[in-house]
């Protein structure tokens, strides 16, 4: 019975993991970067729901998903879109450098000291020898909603069309008309707003938030991503429910419970090792 | 007036001077060929007309107005479709798919339709491949896939760059019929090609290349009966 609670907690840190994951390969699948500052994304989100939770909790939760799609867009137009076209290096120091900026404004603004964030208090869900936090069933159900809704946009709609043929071909993509800037842009709005709502599912769990919330999750689901082979949609969401499922079965484990950190990062090491493009990962073809 | 007019076109890789000033036109309903050896910027003239590669000095003006500096995704709306060198499908995307990504500036359900059936009739194996993957068709039927995800969107001017590479007799022929064909229905043609012999037999005019110059010009049969072309493009 353990097991199944453990497993449950396990998908419903994954799911978080996932929506962050997906942020990181669908920016790295299109604009060919790797946006070190998404994970401080997640940490404003928090800190835009403490600023709203006055008012009211659904608000702030809106507020902080519609601030975060915002913050994105600007991050990408002001630090990244400048450096099209820039070494790879020189765009991911940028992306090193608005994390740190946004890390610094936080604490400028809110201080070093763990601030809660409480939007509700939901308690838990008795089943006779199972009991399951509220809180992680409704971190499961916006999973379930945020993936499938982004797999039928991406498969379905013009747009998401367009952001695969981006990824795959750029240039090609440009000739059939479609406008590359315009694709990055929603890619990063979008991105964005997952890591709000990641943000918002990890406070229902953990009410606390710091300046550098956002930094541990963001490793994470980075590791995440690349388990699950980054570039890919499916991947990401492979990779952060494997490693949260993995986090929570460490956990439950008082031997092991220490070096579960160290253990999700062999599982990146020996994926890595046996499959360098990751789960779901695919070797681009060069055909000529 | 051309319909494609190109002035003193000039393109540097660093300090490398790939184009030095290049001039041709293309008229309404020809088929144009450019042609030349490997490196003589036969592909980057491509590319700087198609907005993909920035010029350096120049001009380029289509239908009379003036698209030097127009950015590349914004020459389809235009009416100029490309099929890039090395084909350049989305391998990842169906064959019905890559079709429809030709149409994506466009938005009618009907015209689409009729363009599809229009490209399925002009080849039927991509109509029986059509919800296969792109990357499994082998180089020919990609090369169809390549020729039709263009013409979907109907161009006034067709840019073709090295539609022969890679492919067999066989299906260079099956190719250059369907150039031939659509520039019969009304698609002005300009073709990058250093299959020359083949170029120059379907050509109206053509340009030689030689080093990011022109050297000569003249219409196809000229060229293919020119002694000095003879020996240096179609192998004596």
């Amino acid at each position: 019975m353990d097991f199944i609670v453990t497993l449950v907690n396990g998908l419903s840190l994954g799911g978080i993991y996932a929506m962050i994951a997906l942020g990181y390969t669908m920016v790295y699948g299109i604009a060919k970067m790797l946006n070190f500052a998404h994970g401080d994304v997640i940490m404003v989100g928090g800190y835009t729901v403490l600023v709203f939770l006055a008012v009211n909790p659904v608000l702030a939760i809106v507020m902080s998903v519609i601030f975060c799609l915002l913050l994105g867009i600007v991050i990408e137009k002001v630090a990244y879109k400048p450096l099209r076209g820039a070494s790879p290096l020189a765009v991911l120091i940028t992306a090193i450098g608005v994390s740190y900026l946004l890390q610094s404004l936080a604490l400028i603004i809110f201080g070093a000291a763990p601030e809660f964030v409480i939007i509700a208090n939901l308690g838990t869900l008795d089943l006779g020898p199972i009991s399951i936090k509220y809180s992680t069933i409704i971190t499961l159900v916006a999973t379930v909603i945020v993936m499938t809704v982004l797999s039928l946009f991406v498969k379905y709609s013009k747009i998401g069309r367009a952001m695969v043929a981006v990824s795959e071909d750029r240039d090609a993509a440009r000739l059939m008309g479609i406008n590359i800037n315009m694709i990055i842009t929603i890619t990063f709005a979008i991105g964005s707003a997952l890591a709000a709502l990641a943000g918002v599912c990890s406070l229902l769990n953990v009410p606390t938030i710091t300046p550098t919330y956002g930094a541990m999750p963001g490793i994470k689901a980075f590791t995440a991503a690349v388990i699950g082979g980054i570039g890919s949609i499916p991947g990401a969401m492979v990779g952060g429910i494997l490693l949260g499922i993995v986090e929570c079965l460490c956990k439950a484990v008082p031997e092991i419970a220490p070096y579960t950190i160290a253990i999700e990062f062999a599982i990146l090491i020996v994926i890595l090792l046996v499959k360098p493009t990751g789960i779901l990962g695919k070797k681009r073809r060069e055909k000529v | 007036m051309a319909l494609l007019e190109v002035r003193d076109l000039q393109v540097n890789y660093g300090l490398i001077k790939a184009i030095k000033g290049v001039s041709f036109d293309v008229n309404e309903g020809e088929i144009v060929a450019l042609i030349g050896a490997n490196g003589a910027g036969k592909t980057t003239i491509m590319h700087s007309v198609n907005g993909l590669i920035s010029k350096a000095g120049g001009s380029v003006h289509f239908a009379g107005s003036d698209i030097t500096h127009t950015q590349a995704h914004k020459l389809i709306g235009l009416g100029i479709a490309q099929v890039p060198e090395g084909r350049r499908i989305f391998q990842e995307l169906t064959v019905y798919e890559n079709l429809k990504m030709g149409f994506f500036i466009k938005k009618s359900k009907a015209e689409f339709e009729m363009r599809l059936e229009e490209m399925y009739s002009h080849f039927p194996i991509l109509k029986e491949r059509s919800s296969q993957i792109a990357g499994t068709l082998s180089g020919g039927e990609q090369q169809m896939l390549a020729m039709s995800r263009a013409m979907m969107s109907s161009p006034k001017l067709l840019l073709l760059d090295e539609p022969s590479m890679g492919l067999s007799p066989l299906y260079v022929n099956i190719i250059f019929d369907m150039i031939q064909a659509v520039n019969k229905q009304g698609t002005t043609v300009l073709l990058v090609e250093q299959n020359a012999k083949k170029a120059l037999s379907i050509a109206s005019r053509a340009y030689v290349l030689e080093t990011g110059r022109m050297v000569k010009t003249g219409t196809g049969s000229e060229l293919l009966g020119d002694e000095e072309i003879r020996r240096a493009y179609l192998g004596g």
